[in-house]
């Protein structure tokens, strides 16, 4: 099935939250802190400006408690008196014009007496940058399995390596943006978003009103990535408090300067391996220490460091693992979801330190991993038993043929032998990434799906997952369709309202199609059963069921609905860290291959093969949209997306010196799938989105190793940085190992 | 119209005649008025997109006398006498490539990326000297990873009709 909404995009028809009509209502905008940490001391209003004609809103115009209500209740909604980060909201202000808002947030002083910032997360902070517990971490977990001690004291050969990566801008091609209005006494807030029951949460929590007192609607999402999970709840509550003030609609779009300055990204991260080795190259002990930066306050930094320490340990078998984790809190505008969610920071680190550990053996890359590749009835750290019948090394083998990997390696030590100024190379990532929450996440969540039965016949599937490109309308639409056996023009999907649509938990984590499309088609069975069929019945019979239902019950809903349950046979322990982190893993293999201009240090790939072992592809056209999109999003990781920071802020916030891949930059993807359906996952699927940004910026890293001799052990590899690594590789100087 | 409106100070507004997707159009704008917001906020054709404000992104992307142009970096007071198209006035049975090749996902950059490849369907004689991908480079895309897009406008390119209008 085609895109469902994919006519009305093309034509420019499909309404995102700043092309919505709206009367007589008032731009909003945020007049945020200048300085990273300290006391507000006094806030200047510009003489020259018609205070009167402005609603402003401080902290003082919150009526609930003054927090952003996530996993901890830290972050306020105003700073109240003092502040944690530069871009920290300080005020809200109103106008009809945008741009007399523009000048009179412009004529605003917030005077901040400035206190010493911790503004390195690698580094231990100073006795006077302490402000978060004893030590400035935010979050400590540890994943042990057997001893890693021992091990390594046996082990013939250890190999020590610390990897870093960057943080990353999610570049959303819509900024964000909320408008917040009244129906009655009804605050409606409707915008772009991937969570609306976080917003509904947050608004219910920060303004003191019952749930039936506020609605929350997405609007269109131009991207999320991430970067519209947990955001979305502070613009909300910024667009809600002027509009409860001024009585009117309010608008608050973030430009994309404002967008990329203020918003949350990616989590840098520092990585250190110590791998404990047999002769033949077989992993005996893994110690692994991941520290992320969370910046200013807590957000999703505990849970992304949860699925970075998972996955920090990659695909292989090693009974002696421990990996420990910390998040810091630093006085960075705080950092938050992004695609692959910690898993892309710990297995950069992890892929290319496989491939430091062949260099250090001697050994071939390939085949490193082939004997450390996990097998069916093998464990991973935290000891769940991997028996899903996935054939890995199969995985792997169809990248290394489809990109004629051997071949080429002969061909580029030709080539680089005899070319001035070009070198190329190939890489190799082999990785996976768990679908859904993680743990008991999912059993936390309990998440509702609804699928209706229309007088007419149709089916309405009601649920919270929206469409931000992904490909959810569609999808959901496909697998109710082939549930109950009607055709797809019979099935719609309901606007993701709150005061409409169940909470069937955010749209995050890869779990959108595995995890609620499944829920979805158990609610499609309980609707059947509702009009007293059996699960085998479908098609016309369902819709003439269903027509007769409303002939009997007239005026009354027809819903049927499904919750949240646990696979048979899935334990996990969160005091320990053991169990079964997910239910299901998605297994890949990635290769790169990229040119080198030894004039420019400029790198280019030139070629890209990515297959993955994600289940059953509901949908081929979407699923390999959603892989060469994240494959590309890890390019631009990888090789020139660099935040430049100040003062704990992005300096870069434009696209004119924040630099994403263009079409001309990146080479076609050349995408594959190998199926193995999951009997727990809707229609056999596995979740996907993130699977494709975890491999390939150690693919990349790999390939430039191969290809010039250099040892890059962080991103972005920029044109720059590989030239300090090539002088230091053409002085016939080895690369220090040490910790920076 | 829609509330929103792109006139600061009534008594600085320009008045201006252009041709707006084949009809004429004639109004006041403010001296500092961006055509992308004259085109959105005052003319309530929110097709044209606003990525990045400096001509970075292309989502605004819009012809002006046939040529593509990154609408948030025209001041509208210059297009007087001119012909400003939009994505609205596409034809959108010509967009069915873009809609089979997965042209688009989340949809913000597409109406600048259907604007732009368009035009090289119109213009084919610049594969001659360019590959689709240069051509296409001024379009930022967060997620298709381009190979949507790049393979719909070769697939549009093979479709009758490619290179018949005249700029």
């Amino acid at each position: 099935m085609r895109r469902r909404e994919a006519l009305a995009k093309l034509t420019g028809r499909e309404r995102y939250v700043d092309d919505l009509p709206l009367d007589d209502f008032l731009w909003g905008m945020t007049v945020r802190s200048p300085a990273p940490r300290g006391r507000v001391t006094a806030i200047r209003f510009g003489t020259d400006i018609a205070w009167p004609e402005f609603v402003v809103v401080d902290h003082r115009d919150i009526p609930g408690p003054n927090v952003v209500a996530l996993i901890e209740q830290d972050q306020p909604v105003l700073a109240a008196g003092y502040v944690r980060h530069v871009h920290e909201p300080v005020l809200l202000l109103a106008h009809p014009s945008r741009e007399a808002l523009r000048r009179a947030a412009r004529s605003i002083e917030v005077v901040v007496a400035p206190e010493p910032p911790a503004l390195d997360f690698r580094a231990p902070p100073g006795p006077a940058e302490i402000q978060y517990g004893t030590d400035n971490v935010l979050k400590r977990l540890q994943i042990v399995k057997g001893d890693v001690e021992r091990a390594l004291a046996r082990a013939a050969v250890v190999v020590s390596g610390t990897y870093e990566t960057g943080a990353q801008e999610h570049v959303y091609l819509e900024p964000q943006g909320m408008i917040a209005s009244f129906e009655g006494a009804v605050l409606v807030v409707k915008g772009s978003m991937q969570c609306p029951y976080y917003v509904l949460k947050a608004l219910q929590h920060a303004l003191a009103r019952e749930e039936a007192l506020v609605r929350v609607i997405q609007t269109p999402t131009g991207g999320g990535f991430g970067g519209k999970e947990e955001f979305p709840s502070h613009i909300a509550l910024h667009a809600a408090l002027l509009a409860l003030k001024s009585g009117r609609p309010v608008k608050l779009i973030y430009d994309r300067g404002e967008d990329m300055a203020a918003t949350t990204k990616r989590h840098p991260a520092l990585v250190r391996h110590r791998t404990g080795l047999g002769r033949d190259g077989r992993l005996l002990a893994q110690d692994i220490e991941v520290v992320i930066d969370g910046g200013a306050y807590v957000t999703l930094s505990p849970v992304v460091l949860s699925r970075a320490i998972i996955h920090a340990a990659g695909p292989y078998a090693c009974d002696h693992v421990r990996i420990s984790g910390r998040a810091m809190f630093t006085n960075a505008v705080p950092f938050g979801a992004f695609r692959g969610f910690g898993a892309p920071q710990s297995q950069f680190a992890g892929e290319r330190h496989m491939d430091v550990i062949a260099r250090t053996l001697g050994m071939d890359a390939v085949e490193l991993r082939r004997i450390n590749l996990l097998a069916d009835g093998q464990s991973t750290a935290t000891g769940q038993v991997i028996q899903d019948g996935t054939d890995r090394l199969a995985v792997m083998e169809r990248a290394l043929e489809l990109s004629r990997y051997r071949e080429k390696q002969r061909g580029h030590a030709a080539f680089n032998a005899t070319h001035a100024t070009l070198r190329r190379g190939s890489g190799l990532a082999t990785f996976y990434h768990g679908a859904g929450f993680t743990g008991g996440g999912e059993v936390a969540l309990q998440s509702r799906v609804r699928v209706a039965g229309r007088p007419d016949g149709r089916i309405e599937v009601l649920s919270a997952n929206i469409e931000m490109g992904q490909g959810t309308l569609t999808v959901f639409t496909e697998l109710a369709a082939a549930r109950l056996g009607v055709a797809p023009e019979d099935v719609t999907v309901a606007e993701a309202d709150t005061a409409r649509v169940p909470n069937s938990g955010p749209t995050v984590a890869s779990r959108t199609t595995m995890i609620v499309g499944g829920l979805l088609e158990r609610a499609a069975d309980d609707l059947r059963r509702r009009v007293g069929l059996d699960d085998t019945a479908r098609g016309a019979a369902v819709q003439q069921a269903i027509r007769r239902w409303h002939r009997e019950h007239p005026g009354e809903p027809l819903v049927g609905e499904a919750a949240y349950e646990r696979p048979p046979g899935i334990a996990w322990d969160d005091t320990t860290y053991r169990g079964d982190a997910y239910g299901a893993f998605a297994w890949a293999a990635y290769v790169a291959e990229v040119e080198v201009d030894l004039r420019t240090c400029a790198t280019r790939v030139i070629d890209f093969v990515a297959v993955q072992e994600v289940g059953k592809v509901l949908n081929p056209t979407l699923a390999k949209g959603q892989v060469q999109g994240g494959v590309v999003q890890g390019i631009g990781w990888a090789l020139m997306e660099e935040c430049k920071w100040r003062e704990g802020a992005m300096a870069n916030n434009q696209l004119t010196n924040y630099l994403i891949p263009t079409s001309d930059d990146v080479p076609s993807v050349r995408v594959a799938f190998l199926e193995n359906p999951y009997p727990h996952g809707a229609g056999g699927a596995k979740g996907l989105g993130e699977l494709p940004i975890d491999g390939p910026a150690p693919a990349i890293a790999n390939a430039v190793a191969r290809a010039t001799g250099a040892d890059p052990r962080a991103i972005p590899l920029t044109p720059e940085k590989l030239m300090e690594l090539l002088e230091i590789a053409d002085f016939g100087l080895r690369i220090a190992d040490s910790a920076p | 119209m829609n509330g929103h409106s792109a006139i600061r100070n009534p008594q600085s507004a320009i008045p201006i005649t252009f041709t707006l997707n084949g009809k004429p159009v004639s109004l006041g704008v403010d001296p500092a008025a961006r055509l992308l917001d004259t085109l959105r906020y005052q003319l309530a054709l929110t097709g044209t997109k606003e990525g990045c404000g400096e001509g970075e992104c292309g989502a605004c992307t819009v012809y002006l006398d046939g040529v593509p142009v990154n609408s948030c970096l025209v001041p509208t007071y210059q297009v007087r006498g001119q012909r400003v198209e939009t994505v609205e006035s596409l034809e959108p049975g010509a967009l069915e490539p873009f809609e089979r090749c997965g042209a688009t996902q989340c949809g913000a950059c597409t109406p600048g990326v259907v604007m732009t490849a368009s035009w090289i369907r119109e213009h084919p004689e610049l594969l001659a000297t360019h590959s689709i991908r240069e051509l296409m480079a001024g379009n930022l895309c967060r997620c298709t990873g381009y190979d949507g897009i790049v393979d719909s406008v070769a697939e549009a390119l093979r479709e009758p009709g490619s290179g018949k209008r005249d700029t």
